[in-house]
């Protein structure tokens, strides 16, 4: 208790002052645990250099039990408004962090299976999820673009880290070009604001067009502003990029099959749920006087993003594209609940963080077996991979047939408590139209999601190769398989008996 | 003396934690002679908590809406407005006997069947009778659903894995048919929570709020119709129907006799216990096409082609279908006396088809196939087969004598006062399944042996029922005899239940 007065206090104080290095002490401790394991590699002889993950793997758990301990923050102001940081920024910064840490441990298991330099790969990740945290906390459009690009450029090199495989080349031009293309969007959609905010006499015009609450100044007293309106569609749509949401979803089934599971997984998880926190951000706390403009791009993208995203899955033969679809899927009931803030309110905010919580744990499950089947090639994983997995690994077949029970929303599982928070919302705010799209969509989910979990059961052909049966019985391994284990067992929980975890989750 | 006045002891929620314990350690890892007996535990104390509760249902207080036995356990989503809490009423307490009953059967002949592996696929019965159980012990309307799909998950696993012929197909037919009804009709539930601003899950705090503030006609209207076709799809309402004959076709006989015999009557149950009473003028304005969906659709069309069936189990699959048919057009008519024979229908429905899938099973078991232009003269070789499938056939086309003739009297009179003509084509409906029924039980039966039987009889000599197979069909036929020769046991009940709650809807019209 007198801990966190003093440290309340403290912070206060040097927030007063501008700046605040205390206050963004997990991403800094992230940034040092990077920096750390550079060094130990450097330091430790070569045949030491296979225990640095597990520093990764131990440092970020003792991130994070600090951080479990300071969850109810008040909202506080730092670096000059650059960044806000709230209880809800902390329900985002263990997400982050758990995403990051199931990343670290899918890698731990599978990387070392292949010639790339292991070291680098953790570091890139640690880099890559403190720049989220900024990410997500950040309140002017700077910092917005500098962390981004951070995310964005670690992002570039872990999607090609496999260099020898041309498919993971590939994906990495492809994700390349795609986000310098919607990095330069979403640039021109801010230039466009702060042209608008800051240039000429209009009332509520800025001097600081770059800080959202004096955006939304200008914004409110001019709610009809066209050079606004096409700043913000502009920003819309980069942001839609980063989230997958259609038009702007084409890079996501390549980029997945190519990049490294992983890697498919951050991006899947950690990158997308950082947009939609974004999008969050934006669209309740800068853009609500463009409600005109926001609520039916968002709703048309929404209904456009869900049919595509389960259509478009059904006739997938590679899982990781099978797996991104549904993510695109995904997006769109997250959609669904960001479009629902708008006459919702909280109700809908707290919907979305439980979502993506509810999705963190499905997809891990799923990776987590992915990344244990995965041949010499892991661009190719075919469906037909699993025929049979539950006779060769009874408890990977069950965690993937969890995991998937889970993305699919059925009861007991997380995922249908995370739908049923959506529909929810998605009622008090009315949009019917929207509402039974998604239910079509959970119906066709289910027949590929069922799809999956019937070629993992019920196929009684051994058309699964050699190799991938002899890596399923080998089983996931000690770490992983805990993990896996975990994760089931917080999916099951947090679907029907959560307890406190549930507030927690919905940031409220 | 029983144990029901003490404050500690909970049938309700002893009735779901026993099979699904017993399931828990099996999927733990319990050796497979320990695992069989245990299942016997688990089977057993959800029938006998349910005779529990029948036995003290009349004496016990009655705290709210005719609601006894009430309990609530947090589950940490009482933010949201929902809570593990139980209750029986008298519409509940029929289907809960009916679960707890058909659950001990199936899990008997279960146990007797000798499946492969047969620890897996007791652990799956023993979640489908936990989520039947609470089901209808649930008070709470997310709970209600909740138990309902966890329920019928295993249904899935069972047909897709120990299913027979064309199982994979019908394993995801009926997947894809049922989520489209669950959806929709979770999609109606989650309008009454967000619409009535009551904030609670809770059937009883919703009852309270919707009769002080009820809905407009419009809005009722909308959702009693996704309510309708959402509970409609899952109890096989004509069109939707296509998924039940194929599943119930290749599903291995426990999933069939606890799916069509119990876990179907979800639907039903949820129109007459969530959607009359808090939809009164949504149930008038949609009467009258259920009715001529039930009538011409179930009854009549589908009647025709259960007689067209060569195939055993099919016929019961089509047969069943066609029932349902009746138990709409009670909930059509929107009366006491027609919602009440709903209710008792659907008990009695769920004995007799539970029978019928039981006995078919074991039919084949002796001739090696579902055809039954290749059986013939069975009663020679297997008479207390024959007894005990006549007896369900009788029970099943609604002979006095036993309980469907107590659930489709009720619905033929108030039906009468609802529609003259569509009470002409449920009593024609009678006649069709009277000759079914019979035709089905002479081909298998009686008459000359058929030269196929013949030689599967050659080949490993018949035998008549033994006990394994004998008890749970003798528990079900007992009961179907029981509440036909008493259905007061029932009725009472059921009267008492209704009244207070299509009250509104009689007054609505």
């Amino acid at each position: 208790m007198d801990s966190t007065l003093q440290l309340q206090s403290a912070s206060f104080m040097v927030y007063g002052h501008g700046n605040a290095w205390g206050a963004v002490w997990p991403e800094l401790s992230l940034g040092c645990l990077a920096l750390f394991l550079l060094v130990l590699e450097t330091v430790l002889p070569k045949s030491q250099h296979e225990r640095i993950p597990a520093v990764s793997v131990a440092g970020q758990l003792a991130v994070l039990a600090v951080l479990l301990g300071r969850l109810d923050i008040p909202v506080t102001t730092a670096f000059n408004g650059l960044l806000i940081l709230s209880s809800r920024g902390q329900v985002m910064r263990v997400f982050f962090l758990l995403t990051s840490l199931f990343v670290s441990i899918l890698a731990y298991a599978g990387l070392h299976r292949r010639r790339v330099p292991i070291v680098e790969f953790h570091h890139i990740v640690l880099v890559v999820t403190g720049a989220t945290m900024l990410l997500v906390e950040s309140r002017n459009f700077v910092m917005l673009f500098v962390a981004l690009e951070t995310v964005t450029v670690g992002l570039y090199i872990l999607v090609s880290y496999y260099r020898s495989s041309p498919a993971a080349l590939e994906a990495g031009l492809k994700y390349l070009v795609m986000g310098a293309l919607s990095s330069a969007l979403l640039l021109f959609g801010i230039a466009l604001l702060y042209g608008a905010a800051g240039g000429h006499g209009l009332p509520g015009r800025t001097d600081d067009a770059m800080e959202y609450a004096g955006l939304r100044g200008f914004l409110d007293a001019n709610p009809h502003n066209f050079l606004a309106a096409a700043g913000i569609a502009l920003v819309l749509s980069g942001v839609a990029f980063k989230i997958g949401a259609v038009p702007f979803q084409i890079w996501i089934p390549d980029v997945y099959q190519g990049a490294p599971t992983p890697v498919t997984a951050l991006l899947a998880v950690g990158s997308k749920a950082a947009g939609f926190i974004v999008l969050l951000v934006l669209v309740t706390e800068v853009f609500p006087s463009y409600e005109w403009l926001v609520g039916p791009v968002l709703t048309l993208m929404a209904a456009a993003t869900l049919l595509f995203g389960n259509l478009a899955a059904l006739k997938q033969r590679n899982v990781k594209r099978l797996i991104g679809l549904s993510g695109v899927s995904h997006a769109g009931f997250i959609l669904l609940a960001v479009v629902s803030t708008c006459a919702a309110g909280a109700g809908a905010i707290g919907a979305v963080y439980f979502y993506l919580y509810a999705y963190l744990i499905g997809s891990f499950a799923v990776f987590g077996v992915m990344a244990v089947l995965s041949g010499p090639d892991d661009s190719v994983q075919e469906l037909s991979d699993y025929a049979g997995l539950a006779k060769q690994s009874p408890f990977l077949a069950g965690v993937l047939a969890c995991g998937l029970g889970s993305l699919a929303g059925i009861p007991p599982f997380a995922g249908f408590l995370g739908k049923l928070y959506v529909f929810v919302a998605a009622f008090k705010a009315g949009h019917y139209g929207l509402l039974g799209i998604a239910a079509a969509g959970v119906v066709i989910s289910i027949y590929y999601y069922f799809g999956w979990i019937r070629t993992a059961y019920f196929s009684d052909e051994a058309a699964i190769s050699p190799e991938t049966a002899a890596r399923a019985k080998s089983g996931p391994g000690f770490v992983l398989g805990i993990t896996l284990a975990l994760l089931v067992a917080a999916s099951i929980l947090l679907g029907f008996c959560q307890g406190p975890l549930g507030v927690l989750m919905s940031g409220r | 003396m029983t144990p029901l006045g003490h404050p500690a002891f909970d049938p309700l929620l002893l009735s779901v934690a026993a099979p699904l314990a017993v399931a828990l350690a099996i999927a733990l890892g319990l050796p497979k002679r320990y695992a069989v007996k245990l299942a016997y535990v688990g089977f057993a104390v959800p029938a006998l908590m349910a005779l529990l509760v029948w036995w003290g249902f009349g004496d016990a207080a009655k705290e709210s809406h005719g609601y006894a036995f009430l309990s609530g356990y947090s589950t940490g989503l009482d933010g949201f407005g929902i809570g593990l809490k139980f209750g029986i009423n008298g519409i509940s307490l029929p289907l809960f006997v009916l679960a707890g009953i058909v659950g001990l059967a199936a899990g008997l002949y279960a146990i007797q069947s000798n499946a492969e592996r047969m620890k897996t696929y007791l652990m799956l019965l023993l979640v489908m009778q936990a989520g039947l159980m609470g089901t209808f012990a649930s008070v709470d309307i997310f709970f209600f659903y909740f138990f309902h799909e966890l329920a019928l998950i295993p249904t899935f696993i069972m047909v897709g894995v120990w299913g027979g012929r064309d199982r994979t197909y019908a394993a995801l037919q009926m997947t894809i048919y049922l989520t489209l009804g669950a959806m929709l009709s979770l999609l109606g539930l989650i309008a009454i929570y967000a619409k009535s601003g009551a904030g609670s899950f809770d059937i009883l705090v919703l009852r309270d709020t919707l009769a002080s503030r009820p809905f407009g006609e419009t809005t009722q209207r909308h959702i009693f119709g996704l309510l309708l076709f959402g509970f409609g799809i899952l109890v096989s309402l004509w069109p939707f129907h296509s998924w039940a004959p194929l599943g119930y076709g290749a599903a291995p006989s426990s999933a069939a006799m606890l799916h069509a015999g119990v876990l179907k009557k979800f639907g039903l149950y949820g129109l007459l216990q969530i959607a009359l009473p808090l939809l009164p003028f949504g149930a008038s304005h949609w009467s009258h096409t259920l009715a001529v969906l039930a009538g011409v659709g179930n009854v009549l069309a589908i009647g025709l082609v259960t007689i067209a069936q060569r195939d055993l189990k099919q016929m019961v699959g089509y047969s069943s279908v066609m029932h349902m048919g009746y138990a709409f057009l009670g909930i059509a008519a929107g009366s006491v006396l027609g919602a009440g024979g709903v209710v008792m229908l659907m008990a009695a429905h769920g004995l007799s088809v539970a029978l019928l899938f039981l006995l078919s099973t074991s039919v084949y078991k002796r001739t090696h196939t579902f055809d039954m232009d290749r059986m013939g003269g069975l009663a020679r070789k297997a008479p207390a087969l024959a007894a005990l499938f006549v007896a369900a056939t009788f029970a099943s086309i609604g002979l006095p004598g036993f309980a469907n003739f107590w659930g489709e009297l009720p619905i033929f009179v108030a039906l009468w006062q609802f529609s003259h003509a569509l009470t002409v084509v449920a009593l024609t409906g009678t006649v069709v399944s009277a000759v079914y029924g019979l035709r089905a039980a002479a081909r298998v039966f009686f008459g000359p042996e058929s030269a196929a039987f013949s030689q599967v009889a050659a080949a490993n000599p018949t035998q008549d029922l033994g006990w394994g197979e004998k008890l749970p069909a003798l528990l079900l036929a007992a009961t179907l005899l029981f509440v036909g020769v008493w259905p007061r046991s029932f009725s009472t009940e059921i009267n008492r239940a209704l009244e207070g709650a299509t009250a509104a809807t009689v007054a609505s019209r």
